[in-house]
């Protein structure tokens, strides 16, 4: 391990409060302390961690201005927005602050550095302070130790905003190591929406990516966040997401995997409050080598409370994915519908999906169901599209699109959707050509 | 030319000879009947037809407007003016039918041409509407939770807005009620003409009441056992197959 990833960075010392200093110095206690993930444990069952190396990446060095310029303008997934952010290597290249009427009704959008000088007790509240059960856990600490980069949104009771506030977070330098941090705090009776995008300078570019989102729904908070990752396949990433829901609140998670090398994915959700909704979905495109490694959990902690899981991925040569997702429901959960679906499509037959769905129920009066399928391609589909004159390629590749719609048509905003449509597009057009 | 022609066409599937030493004649224009009882091999003709590749072709030819089509991919086929309205149509979760239909287009066109959006929408929304479906359909999933009777009819408006030289219809008439028999019939009356042939394969006389066709063919035993007009069928219809698989084996036994 070098210890340039190990050593706290001045500049994150130099002013932070003490509750942060005493975070970040147990956060990185943990990262040193906890032992690198083995195929024996219950939580890596199914992912090379053989090839699990975090070692010489550096805590990137600050860009160039025209990089910096250079990125901004391509930050455009989404045009209609109450926000926007945009970081190189965890260092700020752009923020665009919110509407001033937004700002007087008390809603806060800030770099995570600026709201932790501005607004410290907040952060002493929520930042920092939900980790992950899923597995990660060294990997958190590391995060905590290193988060500089991020964007805080809170929203105070009663504020509803349409347009969605869009955090950029991308690569640059020569192994770097970014830790891109989300956090959404939406207070009672709220209405927000977040996109977070992960992308890569180049092709080339290596780096580490540890990233946390963390939502924090209040009683009846509409939450939507969307995740979409298309890093270069120089990248390995680790994305650890927390949803804590209250009381009537329904979130909405859509994550879209397109990139990386190796994607460690653990999304958990915990519904504390009694008759909360939480939608977790997700599309995953896994080609050449690529290990896509998916963990959840839907805990149900409240009674008469919903969630949702699909995790759809469509798997090229020689791809992996692994699904592992657990729907745990606590004694007086009561009334609890919990539904967990993952999908999987072989578009090859050296492509690899592996499946654990599992159930935890320690209430009686439940509904639960969960299931987990994995199919090729089907010839009869497939003959009927190419007796209509579609080409064997084009006719795979509307299969494989239509198989991502479902997903897709949950993302609720045209422009966002037809963008991810053209990134999925982009990357099956140069594979497909060889069927 | 003939639009199509089938010469001593044998076929098998997994060691079972389905078709055996079949021969048809359609010529430009007209449309045949092809009738006859359940597993006589129908559906493997329309299959073998389209290029499934499931089947084993141990002799003849399939000669579509002279050229043969046997061992080309079922787009190439499709291309060279093939359709066949299938008697189970695919659910294509995803997909709409507006997408589907405008990819098929698209496959037709040269390299760089695009397809007209405008024009598109209107021929498809008149076609739809004289199939009386409703313009929604065109943003629904292809098939996916159709009736049986709207797949059919989905079928031939694909077929419509295809425009083949040679329409292959496998058992259309199954799972429709005597409404949308009609519509499909219109849909299909409306498409013939000199340039256009039809091999429509049914179990039941009833369809050829709405699509008259100029020849009717008995199938039996992977064979055509007797051909005639309209008329057959009706006989057919009133005797049942009994009759000619009588007649038949009467026959093949004094040879």
């Amino acid at each position: 391990m070098t210890p340039t990833l190990e050593t706290p960075m001045e500049s994150l010392k130099a002013n932070e409060p003490a509750w942060l200093a005493q975070r970040r110095a147990a956060g990185l206690e943990q990262f040193k302390s906890l032992p690198m993930p083995t195929a024996r444990d219950e939580a890596w069952r199914f992912a090379s961690v053989g090839k699990l190396e975090i070692d010489d990446y550096n805590p990137a060095e600050a860009p160039a201005e025209a990089t910096l310029d250079a990125l901004s303008e391509r930050s455009n997934l989404v045009t209609e927005r109450a926000g926007r952010m945009v970081y190189v290597d965890d260092v700020p290249a752009d923020f665009e602050c919110i509407h001033h009427e937004l700002t007087e009704k008390g809603v806060i959008y800030l770099p995570i550095a600026e709201a932790i000088e501005q607004h410290p007790e907040l952060l002493e509240r929520y930042f920092l302070k939900e980790s992950t059960e899923l597995g990660s856990k060294k990997f958190f600490g590391l995060h905590a130790a290193s988060a500089k980069a991020g964007s805080l949104l809170y929203v105070p009771r009663g504020v509803e905003i349409d347009a969605p506030f869009v955090n950029y977070y991308w690569t640059s330098g020569s192994r770097s190591a970014v830790f891109p941090h989300t956090l959404i705090i939406a207070e009672e009776n709220t209405k927000v929406s977040v996109v977070d995008v992960l992308f890569s300078e180049t092709d080339q570019n290596e780096a580490l990516n540890v990233s946390v989102s963390n939502i924090h729904a209040g009683p009846n908070a509409h939450v939507f966040r969307k995740v979409v990752q298309d890093w270069n396949h120089r990248t390995v990433s680790f994305q650890l997401d927390t949803t804590v829901a209250e009381r009537d609140a329904q979130v909405k998670n859509v994550a879209v995997n397109i990139g990386a090398s190796r994607a460690r994915y653990e999304s958990q959700t915990r519904i504390d409050g009694p008759g909360a909704d939480v939608k977790m979905y997700s599309l995953t495109v896994a080609e050449e080598n690529q290990e896509f490694d998916q963990r959840t959990h839907q805990t149900h902690n409240a009674p008469n409370s919903v969630s949702d899981l699909l995790y759809k991925n469509a798997l090229l040569s020689n791809a992996r994915t692994i699904f592992s997702g657990l729907i745990q429901v606590a004694e007086g959960a009561q009334g609890t519908d919990a539904y967990q679906t993952n999908r999987n499509l072989l578009l090859d037959p050296t492509a690899e999906a592996n499946a654990l769905p599992g159930l935890e129920i320690l209430a009686n009066d439940v509904r639960c169901s969960h299931g987990a399928t994995t199919g090729n391609v089907d010839e009869a589909e497939l003959f009927y599209m190419m007796q209509r004159g579609i080409p064997r390629r084009v006719a795979l590749q509307l299969m494989v699109f239509g198989f991502f719609e479902e997903v897709i048509d949950k993302i609720d905003s045209d422009e966002l959707a037809d963008n991810l449509r053209k990134l999925i597009h982009r990357k099956f057009d140069s594979r497909l050509k060889s069927f | 030319m003939n639009t199509l022609e089938v010469r001593n066409l044998t076929v098998s599937i997994e060691g079972e000879t389905i078709l055996k030493n079949f021969s048809l004649t359609i010529p430009k224009g007209e449309v045949h009947a092809l009738m006859g009882p359940n597993g006589t091999g129908k559906s493997t003709l329309a299959k073998v037809m389209a290029g499934h590749e499931d089947y084993t072709v141990e002799s003849g030819e399939v000669l579509l407007e002279g050229v043969n089509v046997l061992g080309k991919e079922p787009d190439e086929i499709a291309h060279a003016g093939l359709f066949l309205a299938f008697q189970y149509p695919l659910e294509i979760p995803g997909v709409s039918i507006a997408n589907f239909i405008r990819a098929a287009r698209a496959a037709r066109l040269p390299e760089g041409e695009a397809i007209n959006a405008v024009e598109f929408y209107k021929e498809l929304y008149e076609k739809m509407d004289a199939l009386k479906m409703d313009r929604k359909f065109t943003a629904r999933s292809l098939n996916e939770g159709f009736s049986g009777g709207e797949k059919k009819r989905c079928e031939i408006l694909q077929m419509s807005m295809l425009e083949p030289r040679l329409c292959v219809m496998d058992e259309t008439d199954s799972g429709l009620d005597i409404d949308a028999l009609k519509i499909v019939s219109d849909g299909v009356n409306l498409m013939r003409g000199p340039d256009r042939s039809f091999l429509v394969i049914t179990h039941y006389q009833r369809l050829l009441d709405y699509i008259v066709p100029d020849v009717v063919h008995v199938m039996y035993d992977g064979q055509i056992i007797r051909s005639g007009d309209a008329e057959l069928a009706k006989e057919l219809e009133s005797k049942g197959y009994d009759w000619i698989k009588e007649a038949h084996e009467a026959a093949t036994a004094g040879v």
